[in-house]
């Protein structure tokens, strides 16, 4: 269900930075917002995203209840040798998504 | 609330212009966003409706129900859908009823795939409505023409000119007449139906047409018309010929 939208060049050349755009569809119930009958909401969220180029860590992000639903994280990644790009989103109520993208360098 | 309730009636009782269609060029809501959500919708990687569409590709592809028919396996490619969401609400020649697009594809899934719908707004129905109108997106909106659609269209500009709700507003009172100008600083679109469905910041998620008349009823505190009723369909199709050669966007993202 949970399908992100990843962007990320199939090509680049090695060392230079090139930008990583993921999206994600996720509601981020942020645990403080009454329910329909005066009852908190559960807290729902995704709590952290990683990612790992070619194995290595490369961007790690904690997530608050205060980023809005369908979290988009934009970052930059430079790359000395080819490799596959590992995005993990995991979360509360056992959320987990990952999305994978092979990158060529020169 | 109060305030804003009692500034709406304000504005309504101070000018004595009488409801009229807009003045000057059509704007598309698209242009009275600040740049920051300009960008959002421009870029489908950043566009959250765009999480919609991809459900919707693999609704379209997948087989459902008795029938074990999948979208794709009657309408081919999701490219045979361009031009489809420009046209509609049209006939849907099966009932011989105006009917719009989200009605027809929810009748294609009684009668064709023989499964239950979605529930109106659901994931589900809003990710293949939204993958349908994303295929006509970048073309002009070119209303199905008719005897059928003439009714349909003066029914829904009679609703549009109509006054409802404890505030006593017409559409056109505000979205004619007073299009441009700014209510508890918002602007007031001129209410195109260019995107839809489309990713609303203020709902944090995709949501049709319906949803968003539903929305203005409730603002001048009138009872909303139920999901699917005649007067959305009637609504929606003035809506598309007062816009008609506009630019589709769906699906696009709004404040």
């Amino acid at each position: 269900m949970a399908r992100p939208l990843v962007s990320a060049p199939a090509r680049v050349a090695r060392g230079e930075s090139f930008e990583v755009k993921a999206l994600i569809a996720h509601p981020m119930e942020t645990g403080y917002r009454p329910g329909e009958n005066g009852t908190m909401l559960a807290r729902d969220i995704v709590r952290r995203l990683v990612c790992r180029f070619a194995g290595d860590l490369v961007f790690d992000m904690t997530l608050s209840p205060a980023i809005a639903a369908n979290p988009y994280v934009a970052f930059r990644v430079r790359a000395m040798r080819a490799g596959a790009l590992e995005l993990e989103w995991t979360g509360d109520n056992g959320f987990a998504a990952a999305h994978r993208v092979e990158i060529a360098v020169g | 609330m109060k305030r804003l309730g009692a500034f709406v009636l304000a504005a309504a009782c101070a000018g004595a212009a009488p409801a009229q269609t807009v003045d000057g060029p059509r704007r598309s809501g698209f242009a009275d966003m600040g740049p920051a959500l300009q960008a959002i919708q421009k870029d489908d990687l950043a566009n959250p409706a765009m999480l919609s569409v991809a459900l919707g590709e693999t609704l379209w592809a997948e087989r459902a129900g008795a029938a074990a028919k999948s979208c794709a396996d009657c309408h081919g490619d999701a490219a045979s859908m361009r031009g489809v969401a420009t046209r509609y609400p049209a006939v849907d020649p099966r009932t011989g009823a105006v009917a719009t697009l989200d009605a027809r594809i929810a009748g294609c899934r009684t009668e064709y795939q023989q499964v239950p719908p979605p529930p109106p707004e659901s994931p589900a129905r809003l990710a293949l409505l939204a993958f349908v109108s994303r295929q006509s997106r970048g073309l002009p909106i070119s209303p199905a023409a008719g005897p059928g659609m003439d009714e349909a269209a003066a029914a829904g500009e009679r609703l549009w000119r109509t006054r409802f709700g404890q505030l006593d507003l017409a559409c056109a009172e505000c979205h004619d007449a007073r299009a441009g100008a700014k209510l508890a600083g918002i602007t007031i679109p001129q209410a195109h139906p260019t995107g839809y469905p489309l990713y609303r910041s203020e709902w944090q998620a995709v949501g049709s047409l319906e949803r968003r008349i539903r929305n203005c009823m409730t603002g001048i505190r009138a009872e909303p018309f139920a999901f699917g009723a005649r007067e959305h369909t009637a609504l929606e199709t003035w809506l598309m010929r007062r816009a008609s050669g506009m630019e589709w966007e769906a699906p696009a993202v709004r404040p």
